[in-house]
């Protein structure tokens, strides 16, 4: 055990991982400077540059070259810097990632996992606060991982790379050093599509994953101290969504409010509420909630508090389904 | 022409450089051009009768493909397009899986264990990149396998292209790249694609040789491809090959060429034929004679009408498979999905 931030974890989990050596980490900068957010730190100079590799500046190949290494048998992982430069690297994993097991017949596979950091938060330029996960989960053949805490973090990542099929790892950036948990030294499984009951409660469930976590555990706190009895669901995975966990928890409650800092409209908690409507309206004692950002463009760093949810906003949400 | 362009054999079928392959081994190339042939042909009749999904037609590309799997080992890895039916055929990809993918079945790319030729890359571009991972990955684990692309000259006008070129020349990789100029991409003539003399021309940009051969020469193809094989598999990283052909064909059955080009281009390449050409030099050598052609045509013939029975036999794909490849295993929303599905219709 030692206590790690979210990146020292990653950074164990990829640790573990190169110790077979299928694995392969690519990317701009994971090498000699060990990445943007330092995810990679220190693995070039223990596994080698053949490993560990720094390339050239371009996402579609970085995604391509990754494909093309999973097929013929690696475990590679790839890094994009940050959301906002995955674009060019989605024909790839539409068009070809996505799909190879499919237009195969399970011939060829591409087992290889896309960490993408993402969100705002950290007063970035422009590009480096997006929070568009909903682009990777309304693609089919896709697995989208999000972790919000150290343990988490480390056993999804070890879950993902062992896994057969193709990964987007979503890494909150502002939850790299956001907190610190005691984390295994030793490899550990989280499994993909099980979602985490952080809180049990009554009255009302909160439903959310990556770097919203923190403000919904501090909003859970003050609804608590208000007397509301609050379930916290971090989903952890949002494909596949583990939906009994999340139905079983809207029953007991009646209450759903869900929280993400993507855009709000066809934002995956859209998904969610209508997973809820379909198949537990009946027990239900107040409107699902969705507190979201906004469909604008991420305001840049002197007004970007406009656009993330606070705990204000979850606050006033839960306390309008208990009205 | 600003460049060399390496031809052995001429149009007539003279030998005008020195063949790298005996000719026990060009009638063995010949045959499979024939068999290509038939099959290319067989196809597009197909698709008029309403039995395959759209076909892109690779006629007078033959020496092309042909040509440049011949030096591949078994197990090298083959990364093509739509157009490269040959080259995937003669690289061990089923036939029966190539009819089977353009009847519109996914099971096509189910290739049997060992043959590593991906399904062709429908979308232009994608997938030269990927003969750069694969060769990356083959060496890093040191076993001397090669990755062969082929793609056309569109596709060169695409960034993938570029990213693909300028990874492969980085990371020394085992990759080679055939290009198939064949002067049109659907309606665009080559003179619209780029403003470049030839395509030759990229490959210094990205730090590989570059080399330029006549494609409806089989025996340039082959000898140049033979190089760049050699080379990859020794560590001497990738080679771009750039092959002159023509598509004497539509782009495909749903298109109509004389909207955009005309006739008497076309009637000039047909008289250089890769078939006749190799046809002409082993008649010229003694060995080509009509009973032999007869044996061909009819071992071709029914080599095609054999895969098509075996991929017409096969019933769809039922609604539960439908779900059955997306993952290892069904997710539980699939699972779930598969379910509506049966109860709905």
């Amino acid at each position: 055990m030692s206590e790690r931030t979210m990146a020292q974890a990653l950074n164990s989990a990829l640790a573990d991982a190169l110790v077979s050596d299928d694995v392969v980490l690519l990317g701009e900068d994971v090498g000699r400077t060990g990445g943007v957010f330092r995810v990679t730190d220190g693995l070039q100079e223990r596994f080698g540059d053949e490993r560990v590799v720094d390339t050239p500046v371009a996402e579609s190949g970085i995604v391509g070259a990754a494909f093309g290494m999973a097929v013929a048998g690696l475990r590679p992982v790839a890094e994009i810097q940050f959301m906002g430069f995955s674009y060019p690297g989605y024909d790839q994993i539409v068009n070809h990632v996505s799909r190879i097991r499919n237009r195969s017949r399970h011939r060829f596979t591409a087992p290889l996992v896309i960490r993408i950091p993402y969100g705002g938060g950290i007063g970035a330029a422009e590009h480096h606060s997006e929070s568009l996960e909903a682009i990777y989960t309304h693609v089919p053949g896709l697995k989208v991982v999000v972790p919000s805490r150290p343990v988490d973090a480390k056993g999804l990542l070890t879950a993902a790379i062992n896994d057969p099929d193709p990964v987007i790892f979503l890494e909150p950036i502002r939850g790299y050093r956001a907190m610190k948990e005691d984390v295994s030294d030793d490899p550990y499984e989280i499994p993909i599509g099980v979602a985490s009951i952080e809180r049990t409660g009554n009255d009302l469930t909160l439903l959310a994953y990556g770097a919203m976590m923190r403000e919904t555990r501090q909003a859970a706190d003050v609804l608590a101290a208000d007397g509301v009895d609050v379930e916290v669901i971090d989903l952890r995975t949002l494909v596949p969504l583990d939906t009994e966990t999340i139905l079983a928890s809207v029953e007991n409650t009646g209450r759903a409010v869900v929280v993400h800092e993507a855009p709000r409209t066809a934002g995956f908690g859209a998904e969610i509420a209508a997973t809820i409507a379909e198949r537990a309206l009946y027990s239900l004692k107040a409107p699902v909630e969705r507190v979201t950002a906004w469909d604008i463009v991420v305001p840049l760093r002197r007004a970007e508090k406009h656009y993330t949810p606070g705990v204000e906003r979850i606050v006033a949400a839960a306390k309008r389904t208990m009205a | 022409m600003p460049h060399d362009t390496l031809q052995i054999l001429s149009p007539d079928g003279a030998l005008v450089g020195d063949p790298t392959i005996d000719l026990a081994r060009t009638r063995e190339l010949y045959a499979a051009m024939v068999v290509a042939r038939v099959y290319d042909r067989k196809c597009t009749a197909m698709q008029k009768q309403g039995r395959l999904a759209t076909y892109a037609p690779f006629e007078g590309q033959e020496a092309c493909q042909i040509g440049s799997v011949a030096p591949l080992a078994p197990n090298d890895w083959v990364a093509g397009t739509y157009r490269d039916a040959a080259a995937m055929w003669f690289a061990g990809y089923p036939m029966v899986n190539l009819i089977l993918g353009r009847t519109g079945d996914e099971r096509g790319g189910n290739t049997p264990a060992g043959v590593n030729v991906l399904p062709p890359s429908i979308t232009v571009g994608g997938h030269m990149i990927h003969a750069v991972g694969t060769g990356w990955a083959d060496k890093i684990q040191g076993n001397g396998r090669v990755s062969l692309t082929l793609f056309g000259d569109g596709a060169t006008s695409e960034g993938d292209f570029h990213e693909a070129m300028n990874f492969a020349g980085v990371f020394q990789t085992p990759t080679i790249f055939f290009c198939q100029n064949n002067g049109w991409a659907i309606s665009l003539p080559f003179e619209q694609q780029t403003a470049a003399a030839s395509l030759v021309d990229k490959a210094v940009g990205y730090g590989m040789p570059g080399v330029r051969v006549d494609g409806n020469d089989l025996l340039a193809v082959v000898a140049a491809s033979d190089t760049a094989v050699h080379a990859a598999r020794n560590g001497e990283g990738p080679t771009f090959i750039e092959a002159m052909t023509y598509r004497v064909g539509p782009h495909t059955t749903a298109d109509d060429p004389g909207r955009y080009r005309t006739e008497d281009v076309t009637a000039d390449w047909l008289k250089k034929d890769p078939i006749e050409r190799v046809r002409s030099y082993l008649a010229k050598n003694g060995e080509w004679d009509a009973a032999w052609e007869d044996e061909v045509s009819s071992e071709a013939s029914q080599e095609v009408e054999d895969a098509v029975a075996e991929a017409e036999a096969l019933d769809p794909l039922s609604s539960n498979e439908v779900f059955d490849a997306m993952f290892a295993e069904p997710t539980q929303p699939l699972i779930e999905q598969r379910g509506m599905l049966r109860r709905d219709g």
